[in-house]
């Protein structure tokens, strides 16, 4: 009989009820008594990985603080579909001011928490990618310098997406925007321009720095729960696939989310005062194209002719994340075993490294097909 | 010196500091008694610019502390935006604005552009004539504020009074307890008792909250004095309140003003008065809200009116004294716009005497600027009619003249 | 009103010698006022600062333009800046320097005021001698109240303690006294010429 490894990869990721687990390793959405903070009712787009990422996070925060939590929020898609007089989504005390200014109002809550005594409550700064990379930089800089007792969470859809898609600070190279249009011969979004506030994060050597996916949600709810038990400045950056603003179909959010991972274009890490401390290794290598293809703002590469010049720097702009952070796969992992699992994901790409396909179980198959969904 | 043991009296929680020229020594001293356990409990957040002190300001002031910070001009400026977000979300924070030239050319000295640029932030906006009445304003800005749930900005003379030793009274803690009660908010961020703040209001409901905002300023005309009325009977000396008249009552011609130069202003109408002219002088001392029927009810009566103020609407001419017309609607009297001490030009006792001499005789434009070089203006408006080529005016002059070095008085 | 103009250089403490002067009038139950004209503040540069003291509340805030009394701190400023711009005829000007006003170059402007009351004192080497700094701002205050009489001694003393401590203040005291008597002696020795 064949030998077949089977991976068990986090089953509770995709399949939120995750019944296999110890009730205590279960994640905070498999739980009936969770807050949901950010409830029903929210005007956001069907497939929105904000609204995703804000709720895994938040509900995870409320559960680390016992529900003593109070949010400052930016202005952006987040606050603007979460808030529409007279009504809200939100389950705990939250307020928005401005576009620039969640990390200094955060700031000024915390500092009346404290003089008041009441440092049992914690504050969670957040913003979309245009609020904290570009017009809150500075403010957000100065949170971190300060060291001030807030957990700082920007959710990165990679352009001002309220405002209707235009280029931001965090944008990618070659990425279509309503600003970066790949008229004549511009790739779309220029390479060589934006910022990686992860790591400027770590520069400011602030107690704790992770980036996480909505693809990974234990990993993701980890991180804010690991958050919550420092205190100092804290910053976690979590991808949210936009699907209006990318061109995606809404129900591959958590794909897209784990392709970005598993391409290398997000490096998943956490740090702790300017040092890396863990990684989140790449299962198994995905060439970028897998990911790029199931977004139009990439549309103009796969054109005719296509631009393939283009779409290998993105591969290298993936492999030197990979080279830097160390997220190769380990060596026994992802290979050519016989039988080897796709991921339930619907991923069955080729990686590079692989000898050739294995045995697919039946199962397998059908999940595959399932969560591809009709191309 | 003064305005920072008064804001220290009033307790506030969390004050926030960004330098800028004139207003650090204030925070520099409050940073002090912080350290010092003096003002306890007191957060202290040295931000990284002032649109970050005023938005720490918010957050502090939502959580339900009393907050406090310092500005002036160019960093007025900075924080505009969440100025309007302060007032709209009807948080009370007092601040002080150090007034301040704003640039271009940067100017560090002394006039009203700053705060005028932001008359219509939603703040309730009050000017000290001396430093005593700065310290005043502060213990009662912070009562006004939280009784109106309004910010507050008391505007006091950058370096005219900010750098000026002067005789003050600092009252007794006690005092101030007293006057200003602990700060109780209707509706705060606790997580005991969950709220939204700061919502997205469409066009069913904006105009409401706005209308509101107004309302409320109207209702600040009521307040106001009324707090000055208790102040004083709990201190013991007049400060404060909507405007103040001086020998205005049988006066032909009035002078309006804002501010420290009131008080030159008054030696001057005193060695007139004393010649016999008539005239008398109306202080505002609430400029938002601006107290229409007062200001028209002081000034109804006389012949002329002489607004002087430090403020300029480029292209247009007067603020305060646009504000003073509107109070005026439907009188017939004589009025003239001054413009002067723009940048912290002197405006000397000398100077005033002139101009009052002129304005008497009603041989004043309507729209003057004293003290202004006209030879200078003249020579640069010449020069760009004839050569056409755009450019920095004050650069301009100075290559014109040849100035190098300072100039001192 | 007794209006005095301080002019110095930026760290001189011109600042706070019209500070302390307004605080000694305080000290007699008089009202007082001191602010700087706030031009360039860098080290080294000419600064000017103004004290207005009376027995009435003190309104006016503009610069001193017609003082009564004029200190000047440092005498190379007398060339560069018009010190003497505004000062009346009466009006009492003391300059510190151990030189003479007809060896600083001044001998024609006992024309325009009056000789008996423009005076020298060497306030930097009593400061150096007493404070071992040459600091002569405060020192210069205990001349100027026996110039000018408008405070006393003890006054501009208990001002001097009460912002400074220790040896500094004991140093500054110690000057300015001696600074006092200096030009007492000076003011003496005119009369009876």
């Amino acid at each position: 009989m064949p030998y077949q490894k089977l991976k068990m990869y986090q089953t509770g990721t995709f399949v939120v009820g995750n019944r296999l687990l110890d009730p205590d390793e279960r994640s905070v959405q498999a739980r009936t008594e969770r807050s949901n903070t950010l409830t029903s009712g929210h005007r956001a787009c069907q497939g929105c990985g904000e609204a995703l990422g804000a709720r895994y996070a938040l509900d995870a925060a409320m559960r680390a603080t016992e529900g003593k939590l109070i949010a400052a929020n930016a202005t952006g898609c987040l606050e603007v579909f979460s808030t529409p007089f007279p009504e809200s989504s939100w389950q705990l005390p939250w307020i928005h001011s401005l576009f620039a200014n969640a990390a200094p109002v955060a700031t000024g809550v915390q500092a009346a928490l404290r003089a008041k005594g009441r440092t049992d409550v914690r504050v969670v700064g957040q913003g979309g990618d245009g609020g904290t990379v570009d017009i809150g930089f500075a403010c957000l800089s100065g949170m971190f310098e300060r060291n001030d007792d807030v957990l700082y969470i920007c959710y990165d859809n990679e352009a001002y997406m309220n405002t209707g898609v235009q280029r931001s600070g965090a944008t990618p190279p070659a990425v279509r925007t309503a600003n970066t249009k790949p008229i004549g011969d511009h790739p779309g979004n220029v390479f060589g321009q934006g910022k990686n506030v992860p790591l400027i994060a770590m520069a400011h050597e602030i107690p704790y720095v992770a980036t996480a996916t909505v693809a990974e949600l234990r990993d993701l709810e980890h991180k804010v729960e690991r958050a919550m038990e420092l205190r100092g400045a804290r910053y976690i950056h979590i991808f949210v696939p936009c699907p209006l603003g990318w061109g995606s179909a809404s129900r591959d959010t958590i794909r897209l989310a784990r392709l970005v991972k598993e391409t290398g274009l997000f490096p998943v890490f956490e740090a702790e005062h300017g040092e890396v401390t863990g990684v989140s290794k790449i299962r198994r290598r995905i060439p970028v194209e897998e990911y790029l293809k199931l977004q139009r703002r990439y549309a103009h590469l796969f054109g005719d002719p296509p631009r393939t010049d283009i779409v290998e720097r993105i591969q290298a702009d993936a492999d030197r994340n990979i080279r830097r952070f160390g997220l190769q796969p380990d060596e026994d992992e992802g290979r050519d075993l016989p039988g080897a699992a796709t991921d339930a994901a619907g991923l069955d790409a080729k990686p590079h490294d692989l000898a050739g396909p294995g045995e697919e179980s039946d199962l397998m198959r059908m999940l595959a097909e399932t969560h591809r969904g009709p191309q | 010196m003064g305005v920072a043991e008064a804001v220290a009296l009033c307790r506030p929680e969390v004050v926030c500091a960004y330098p800028i020229t004139p207003q650090t020594h204030i925070v520099e001293h409050l940073s002090d008694m912080v350290r010092a356990g003096d003002l306890d409990p007191c957060e202290y957040v040295t931000v990284e610019s002032e649109f970050s002190a005023m938005s720490v300001c918010i957050g502090a002031s939502a959580a339900g502390a009393r907050a406090y910070t310092a500005t002036a001009s160019q960093g007025l400026l900075y924080m505009a935006e969440a100025l309007f977000n302060a007032s709209g979300l009807g948080l009370p924070i007092v601040m002080t604005c150090a007034n301040r030239a704003v640039g271009a050319p940067i100017n560090i000295w002394n006039d009203h552009s700053d705060a005028m640029s932001q008359r219509d932030s939603g703040w309730i906006q009050l000017y000290a004539e001396t430093n005593q009445e700065a310290l005043d304003l502060h213990i009662q800005a912070f009562r006004i504020a939280e009784e109106l749930s309004l910010p507050v900005m008391v505007c006091m003379d950058g370096f005219i009074l900010t750098h000026a030793f002067e005789r003050i009274d600092v009252p007794a803690q006690e005092q101030v307890d007293s006057f200003l009660p602990p700060f109780k908010p209707r509706q705060i961020l606790d997580p005991d008792d969950p709220v939204t703040i700061g919502a997205v209001v469409g066009p069913e409901a904006f105009f409401e909250v706005k209308y509101l905002a107004h309302a409320k300023q109207i209702d600040a005309l009521d307040l106001i004095p009324e707090i000055a009325s208790e102040f004083s009977t709990t201190f013991g000396r007049e400060s404060g309140g909507l405007i103040r008249s001086y020998r205005a009552d049988d006066a032909e011609t009035i002078v309006v003003a804002l501010g420290s130069v009131l008080g030159t202003i008054e030696d001057v109408v005193d060695e007139l008065r004393e010649q016999g002219v008539k005239i008398g002088v109306v202080a505002i001392k609430s400029f938002r809200p601006f107290p229409l029927e007062e200001v028209r009810e002081a000034l109804c009566d006389a012949e002329r009116v002489v607004v002087l103020e430090k403020a300029l609407a480029v292209g247009i001419g007067g603020i305060v004294s646009a504000n003073v017309r509107m109070a005026l609607s439907g009188i017939h009297l004589h009025g003239y716009t001054v413009i002067a001490g723009l940048g912290g030009r002197p405006i000397t006792k000398k100077s005033l005497h002139r101009l009052f001499a002129d304005a008497i005789e009603d041989e004043l434009e309507p729209l003057s600027f004293l003290d202004l070089d006209r030879e200078r203006v003249d020579r640069e408006l010449r020069r760009m009619r004839d050569e056409h080529r755009p450019g920095p005016h004050a650069e301009n002059i100075v290559r014109d003249m040849g100035i190098v070095g300072s100039r001192s008085h | 009103m007794f209006e005095v103009r301080i002019h110095g250089r930026g760290g001189q403490g011109a600042v706070t010698a019209a500070e302390l002067l307004s605080v000694a009038a305080f000290n007699e139950g008089r009202h007082a006022q001191a602010f700087p004209s706030f031009g360039s503040e860098r080290s080294g540069a000419p600064v000017v600062a103004f004290c207005r003291i009376d027995d009435r509340e003190i309104r006016v805030r503009d610069p001193v333009a017609e003082p009564d009394a004029l200190i000047i701190q440092d005498p190379t400023l007398l060339h560069q800046v018009n010190v003497f711009s505004g000062l009346s005829p009466e009006g009492c000007i003391l300059i510190n320097s151990g030189r003479s006003l007809d060896e600083l170059g001044l001998g024609d402007l006992t024309e325009r005021f009056r000789h008996e009351r423009m005076l020298t004192v060497p306030a930097t080497d009593l400061a150096r001698e007493h404070l071992g700094r040459p600091v002569p701002n405060l020192v210069l205050l205990g001349g100027f109240a026996a110039l000018s009489g408008v405070v006393s001694l003890d006054s501009v003393a208990a001002a001097i303690r009460g912002k400074y401590s220790g040896k500094v203040a004991e140093g500054n005291v110690a000057a300015a006294t001696e600074a006092f008597g200096f030009v007492r002696g000076e003011i003496e020795e005119v009369a009876r010429a």
